[in-house]
């Protein structure tokens, strides 16, 4: 698996003191945004609709949701207006990148009968070029999670690869803590350090408004090259690690990770998973905000005629009863044993499959549960 | 990782609710080479894909073989399947039984029900190099006698010198005449050295839970004891999530283990 | 009778039992035979007997009205089996044949049963064996009632 990985490397590779920052103005943004475009990206990035940001093609910067904050807390999620007219004041709405990296739904292949026999032929489903913009040290980390998952074991998903690969990454480092965040104790954020083609910081002081660019691989670099930018200097690079280090401090929630995995497995059976499960609704909705979460299903259809057999590949949630479904029943047939799976995958089973934790402190589980199950005050809770 | 077609030449009733299937591989394969304990996914055309343990001879590879019960809507579909239809076949995926690690040992087979059909290609596989290994002891246990499976190849077995069969049913009516009780019923006085042996087990978990208890009551070490597990599987190559359990995705970590790496697992509920 | 003494006191079930204990055992003991298909005892007969298979094979089983004949479990060569003796009002619950040609020792009940009042480290002996016998079977018992091959849900 090369090119994405190669991107985290390569970033990784090169010391960030040896990389010049520089600064791009803020009315300079749009020029970005038509850059990538004329390279033949679409441009996905976030902006409103129904009340909440969530990710779309956005053609250009007056798509984005400029002046506005969200607020975030247990079961809650609103917008608010800020005084400041930032262009990325907000951090993570309900969606993330697998939105366009692991589509929600994709057409694997088709089937052909000819009487007995039968010819199957791959889907082509066109791949998109995307300039993805906007992308949180967080979810950097969940591409890299995915990068894992989906392409270093056994065998790879091609369509993810490729996708993945063809992508043109725009970071964002938050300089505001989300209510529900936690990135900064599970090491993934906010600043982004590595897995990136260019790393936006935004900077608004009084009538000063640009953002500090650190390009993070060649074609990150050729972009630059195609704006207009300058040096940064010291107080500008100060200004914008200021701002970042103020999101680290200010986050509202922790998850240690000290004895994480040991800890949750000696308590398999404790108690407190009683507690959760008597709140929990099984409803999902955190699976299909999770930027890590890849349980997928496969589902086969046949045409009206039966001429026609189609198999499509649709994301799938661990808490439906039907999950872990064999012969004679499901295997976690309760909620208990739902909610359990979900989380020990996430925070332990995780690490002894690929190395790391699953969670990468988003919050957005915390924000999405319509009971306002918290991840980290759960997961604080068994362990005792 | 794409279903390929195969040719179904024969369609074989084992019990009333069990059927093998033997699949001619398409033109472009020369034969379909697997390992004992390996899995295809088996696709009916426009109703689904299911994994089912291969059941034929593995030195016989012209042939593939499966053997299922008639479980739920993929395989109640596949029964209805005749002679020159296709069926779509994915794999081999999982681990394989330690054949190699069983070398110069005894080598016991302990299985239930249905768990006689991923088995068999062991038995095959060691009658075919059957100088490398010690005792072979096959300890069967079926729920009654309707219900045993491949009995040409039992009668063929038990009529052999170098291999020890031993058959029992769960129950039965009058006119049976052989044993009646549990399989584990069979492990204290079965005739492996516990100290020199491996030991594969293969059926329902309780019956393997219980059947791995019989064998440390007799000696046999956690690491000599090999078992296999079954999940719901969507993809069978680790991608989808479906199969895990615990720590471990059964499609590629399994369906084979040994046991001492799924003791703290395997008594667990749920999970 | 010298020869009945040694053949149990090989028997794994006696194993650790003393040679004062073995004599009395062994004078309730006795060499019998069954031909292929004989009832060894019936349900509702007075159980006055334990066996120690040396060779053959018995059927345990019962009849159930619109079922027939249910075999519940065999006993085979090195087996004992029948413990009704043991426990009030003493009498066979279950039917018990020879499928094959089968030779058995026979422990006469009474016999024993008088031997183990008069001499209670004796009782003790034999109720610790059989104690264990008897959970034994309720654990395969129950693996039997689980039906775990069946078809169904499995809850």
């Amino acid at each position: 698996m090369s090119s994405a990985k190669a991107k985290s490397d390569a970033a990784g590779a090169k010391p960030t003191s040896n990389r010049t920052p520089v600064i791009i103005h803020a009315t300079d943004l749009q020029k970005l945004v038509e850059l990538l475009r004329d390279k033949g990206y679409t441009v996905a990035g976030p902006t409103i609709r129904d009340r909440a940001i969530v990710l779309d093609e956005i053609a250009s910067v007056d798509d984005l949701p400029v002046g506005w904050i969200d607020q975030q807390d247990n079961g809650r999620y609103r917008l608010a207006k800020s005084r400041q007219k930032t262009y990325f004041g907000y951090t993570v709405g309900m969606q993330s990148w697998k939105k366009y990296l692991y589509t929600p739904m994709r057409e694997l292949w088709t089937a052909e009968r000819k009487g007995h026999r039968f010819a199957l032929k791959s889907s082509d489903n066109g791949d998109t070029r995307y300039a993805l913009l906007g992308v949180r040290a967080c979810e950097l980390q969940a591409l890299a999670i995915h990068d894992q998952v989906l392409t270093e074991g056994p065998y790879a998903d091609a369509t993810y690869a490729r996708l993945r690969e063809s992508a043109f990454v725009i970071a964002v480092n938050c300089t505001r803590a989300g209510g529900t965040c936690f990135c900064a104790s599970m090491g993934t954020g906010p600043k982004a350090d590595t897995g990136y083609d260019l790393a936006l910081t935004e900077v608004l002081e009084g009538k000063q408004h640009y953002f500090v660019v650190d390009a993070g691989t060649e074609a990150g670099a050729a972009v630059v090259k195609g704006l207009p930018h300058e040096a940064a200097t010291a107080e500008q690079v100060a200004a914008a690690d200021q701002a970042v280090a103020k999101a680290a401090s200010s986050m509202g929630r922790k998850l240690a990770l000290d004895g994480l995995k040991d800890e949750l497995y000696a308590h398999f059976d404790h108690p407190h998973w009683n507690k959760v499960a008597e709140r929990c609704l099984s409803c999902g909705n955190c699976t299909m905000v999770c930027p890590t979460c890849f349980c997928v299903n496969v589902e086969d259809s046949t045409s009206l005629t039966g001429d026609q057999a189609t198999r499509t590949r649709r994301w799938d949630s661990c808490f439906t009863v039907d999950f872990s479904y064999i012969h004679g029943g499901s295997i976690r047939a309760s909620d208990y044993s739902r909610y359990r799976q979900w989380l020990m995958h996430k925070l332990v089973y995780w690490q002894d499959q690929f190395g790391r934790p699953g969670c990468v402190g988003c919050g957005r589980c915390i924000t999405w549960c319509p009971v306002g199950i918290d991840i980290t005050e759960e997961a604080r809770l068994i362990r005792e | 990782m794409i279903t390929r077609p195969f040719t179904i030449r024969r369609v074989i009733k084992e019990s009333h609710d069990t059927f093998s299937l033997e699949l001619e591989p398409p033109s472009d394969l020369d034969g379909f080479n697997f390992m004992p304990g390996q899995f295809n996914m088996l696709y009916v055309y426009g109703v689904g894909e299911v994994p089912i343990s291969i059941s034929g001879d593995p030195t016989k590879p012209r042939m593939l073989t499966h053997t299922t019960r008639e479980v739920g809507t993929v395989t109640r579909a596949m029964r209805g399947l005749k002679v020159g239809d296709t069926l779509g076949v994915r794999g081999p995926y999982g681990t394989a039984w330690p054949l190699a690690e069983a070398e110069g040992h005894d080598v016991v087979l302990i299985t239930g029900g249905i768990g006689l059909a991923p088995l068999r290609p062991v038995i095959y596989y060691l009658l075919a190099h059957r100088e490398k290994y010690g005792k072979v002891v096959l300890l069967y246990g079926a729920r009654t006698p309707e219900d045993i499976l491949f009995r040409k190849d039992l009668e063929r077995w038990r009529g052999r010198f170098d291999l020890e069969a031993y058959l029992t049913v769960d129950r039965a009516t009058g006119s049976w005449r052989g044993n009646v009780g549990v399989v584990t019923t069979l492990i204290p006085r079965s005739p492996f050295d516990p100290l020199h042996c491996t030991a594969v087990v293969c059926g329902p978990e309780i019956m393997m839970r219980f059947t791995v208890l019989e064998l440390e009551k007799r000696g046999v070490v956690d690491d000599r004891i090999y078992i296999s597990m079954e999940r719901n599987m969507k993809c069978g190559v680790g991608l989808c999530g479906h199969c895990q359990l615990g720590p471990t995705f059964v499609c590629k970590d399994g369906p084979v283990y040994r046991f001492d790496h799924m003791r703290d697992v395997f008594t667990k509920w749920e999970m | 009778m010298e020869n009945l003494e040694r053949i149990l006191s090989e028997h794994p079930f006696l194993s650790g039992m003393d040679a004062r204990h073995l004599q009395l055992l062994v004078g309730c003991a006795s060499n019998v035979a069954f031909k292929a298909g004989e009832y060894i005892f019936r349900e509702g007969q007075p159980a006055d007997k334990f066996y120690f298979i040396r060779h053959g094979l018995v059927h345990v089983l019962t009849h159930v009205p619109q079922k027939g004949s249910i075999i519940i479990r065999s006993r085979d060569a090195g087996e004992i089996f029948g413990w009704s003796w043991l426990i009030p009002p003493y009498r066979w619950h279950f039917d018990a044949r020879a499928v094959e040609v089968t030779r058995a020792i026979a422990l006469d009940g009474k016999c024993l049963r008088d031997k183990c009042e008069e001499d209670h480290d004796l009782g003790y002996e034999i109720m610790k064996r059989f104690a264990f016998v008897i959970a034994e079977r309720l654990e395969q018992t129950r693996l039997q009632l689980l039906d775990v091959y069946g078809n169904g849900p499995s809850k």
